[in-house]
C-alpha cells in the first residue's frame, strides 16, 4: 500500500511550528517512514506548481500553520484545501489569527505609513512609497501578493477538518495526534480540536493556588514571582484561566505567566470576555475610583487578553 | 425611517426584573427598546454575553442588578461592578463607544427607576446611533 501523502504549509507565521515538527527529534524519521512528504516549503524543495498539478484531494494530512495575512497565503489556503482530504489548522496563527492577528487592533494604511515612513529606522527615499503589487522595472513586470486589511484566521477563508493549538503545538501532542492518524482508528469529528486538553490550564499548572484578593497587579519586570505560588495570586496577569489545558503548563513551570496561546477552553467563545470574567472575580475592590487604579496596572488589557485570538474572538477587529 | 436603538436588557432575577415588573403594573410609560433577558443574577452575566450581543446587532447592553449589598447571592453584583469597567476598557480599544454599556441598579421597588434607566439609555443610543460592526472582512 501506498503510504499517506502528507504536506506542510506556512502562511503568516513565524516559522516556528516549523521548528516543532522538527522537535519531534528522531521521531521525525518515523513519519517520514510512515508518510510521502509531498510538500513542505521550509524544508523541502517542492513549488508552487507542483501541488497544483497534483490530483484534488490527493494528499491525505495537510498541516497548515500561520494566519491569511494576504492575497498569497488566502491562495496557498484554498490550494492546499483542494488537495487536501484533511487540512488541518496548525498552531495559533491558523487556528485564531494568533500574533499576527493583533494587526486587527490598527489598519493597513497606519502600518504602512509607520513602516514605510514614519519609524525612526526608516531612511523615507522615493517620497515614501508603499509596497506595490505591480511594479515595472527594466527587466519586466514584479509581482507580489497584496497585502490585506485585515488578518484572518485558517477557517476564515476555508472550510478546516481539524484544529492544534499552541505557539507552537508541543512536540508530545503532535506526535500524539501523528501516532492517532497512524494507528488507523477513525478520525474524530471535524471541527475537532487535537492535541489539546479539554480543561484549562490552570488545571495542569502544578504552582499552589490560594483564594484569590487581588489589589495589584505586576508586569513580570516588577516583581521576582515565588516560583512555588500561583502567579496570578502573586498579581500577574496570567491567561491560565482562560486557556485550554494540553501544554502541561509550561510557562507558568517558568515563572512565566501563561499568554493564552492554546487558546479558549471548550464552550468559550470569547477568550478576552473570560479573562474579563475571570479578573472580575478574583479582584479584592469595589469603589471605582480604586478599581480605575487597579485596571491601570493592567497595561493593554486588550493585547494581554487576545494575544493569539483576535481574530478568531467574536469581534475579531478594533471597529475603525 | 427613524433608527430605533435595539437594546438588551439583562436584568437580575431577584431585583431588577421584578423592578421592571412592577414598572409595568404600575403603568410606567417606558421605550420599548429594551429586549428583556432575565439571569439569576447580575453576576451570572458574562462579558461574552454582551460582547455577543453587539455582535448579533444590539445597539446598546444594560446590565441591572440589586444595589451592592442587597445581593440575594452576597456577593454577585460585586462581581459585575468589577467586570463591567474592565470590560468598557476592551470595548473602548475595540473602538465600540463605551456608552453603548451601561451597568444600573434597579431594586424591585424601584419600578420608576427602571424606566428611567430604560429611557434615558434609549435616548443616548439613539444619539449615538446604529452600531455597525465590522468584523467579516
Amino acid at each position: 500500500m501506498a503510504k499517506p501523502k502528507l504536506a506542510l504549509y506556512w502562511a503568516a507565521s513565524c516559522g516556528g511550528c516549523e521548528i516543532a515538527v522538527l522537535d519531534l527529534h528522531e521521531k521525525i524519521l518515523d513519519v517520514a517512514n510512515a508518510f510521502d512528504i509531498v510538500f513542505w516549503p521550509v524544508a523541502m524543495d517542492f513549488k508552487y506548481a507542483d501541488v497544483r498539478a497534483m490530483e484534488d484531494k490527493s494528499i491525505d494530512i495537510c498541516l497548515f500553520n500561520g494566519a491569511i495575512r494576504n492575497s498569497e497565503n488566502e491562495e496557498l489556503a484554498h490550494l492546499m484545501r483542494a488537495k487536501s482530504k484533511v487540512l488541518v489548522a496548525f498552531g495559533s496563527c491558523a487556528y485564531e489569527g494568533g500574533i499576527p492577528g493583533l494587526a486587527n487592533l490598527t489598519t493597513k494604511e497606519e502600518i504602512f505609513k509607520w513602516v514605510y515612513r514614519d519609524s525612526p529606522s526608516t531612511i523615507v527615499t522615493n517620497g515614501g512609497v508603499y509596497p506595490q503589487t505591480h511594479t515595472k522595472m527594466p527587466e519586466g513586470e514584479i509581482e507580489i501578493p497584496e497585502m490585506y486589511e485585515v488578518v484572518k484566521s485558517l477557517d476564515q477563508v476555508v472550510a478546516v477538518e481539524y484544529y492544534i493549538p499552541g505557539c507552537p503545538p508541543q512536540p508530545k501532542q503532535i506526535w500524539s495526534v501523528i501516532e492517532y492518524i497512524l494507528s488507523g482508528q477513525p478520525l474524530p469529528p471535524a471541527g475537532s480540536i487535537l492535541g489539546a486538553g479539554d480543561k484549562t490550564c490552570c488545571d495542569e499548572c502544578p504552582l499552589e493556588k490560594k483564594e484569590k484578593k487581588l489589589k495589584n497587579f505586576y508586569r513580570p519586570y516588577e516583581i521576582i514571582p515565588d516560583p512555588n505560588l500561583c502567579l496570578l495570586d502573586q498579581g500577574i496577569v496570567c491567561m491560565g484561566p482562560a486557556t485550554r489545558s494540553g501544554c502541561e503548563a509550561l510557562c507558568p513551570k517558568a515563572n512565566m505567566a501563561c499568554r493564552g496561546c492554546y487558546g479558549p477552553p471548550p464552550n468559550c467563545l470569547d477568550q478576552g470576555a473570560k479573562m474579563v470574567s475571570a479578573l472580575g472575580s478574583v479582584i479584592d475592590a469595589h469603589e471605582p475610583e480604586e478599581l480605575d487604579k487597579i485596571f491601570d496596572q493592567i497595561v493593554d488589557p486588550i493585547g494581554t487578553f487576545y494575544t493569539f485570538s483576535l481574530p478568531h474572538s467574536i469581534l475579531r477587529r478594533k471597529q475603525q | 425611517m427613524s433608527f430605533e436603538p435595539k437594546i438588551i436588557g439583562f436584568l437580575c432575577n431577584w431585583c431588577s426584573y421584578s423592578g421592571a415588573d412592577l414598572a409595568g403594573v404600575s403603568r410606567i410609560k417606558s421605550a420599548p427598546n429594551v429586549r428583556i433577558i432575565r439571569t439569576m443574577c447580575s453576576g451570572r452575566v458574562d462579558p461574552t454575553f454582551i460582547i455577543k450581543s453587539f455582535q448579533l446587532g444590539a445597539d446598546g447592553v444594560v446590565v441591572m442588578g440589586c444595589h451592592l449589598g442587597d445581593c440575594h447571592y452576597q456577593e454577585g453584583n460585586y462581581k459585575t461592578i468589577r467586570r463591567i469597567p474592565l470590560l468598557k476598557r476592551l470595548l473602548k480599544e475595540f473602538g465600540i463607544d463605551t456608552r453603548r454599556l451601561r451597568l444600573e441598579w434597579v431594586s424591585a421597588s424601584e419600578g420608576d427607576r427602571f424606566a428611567k434607566v430604560v429611557n434615558e439609555m434609549t435616548e443616548e443610543i439613539r444619539q449615538i446611533g446604529p452600531l455597525q460592526l465590522k468584523n467579516d472582512k
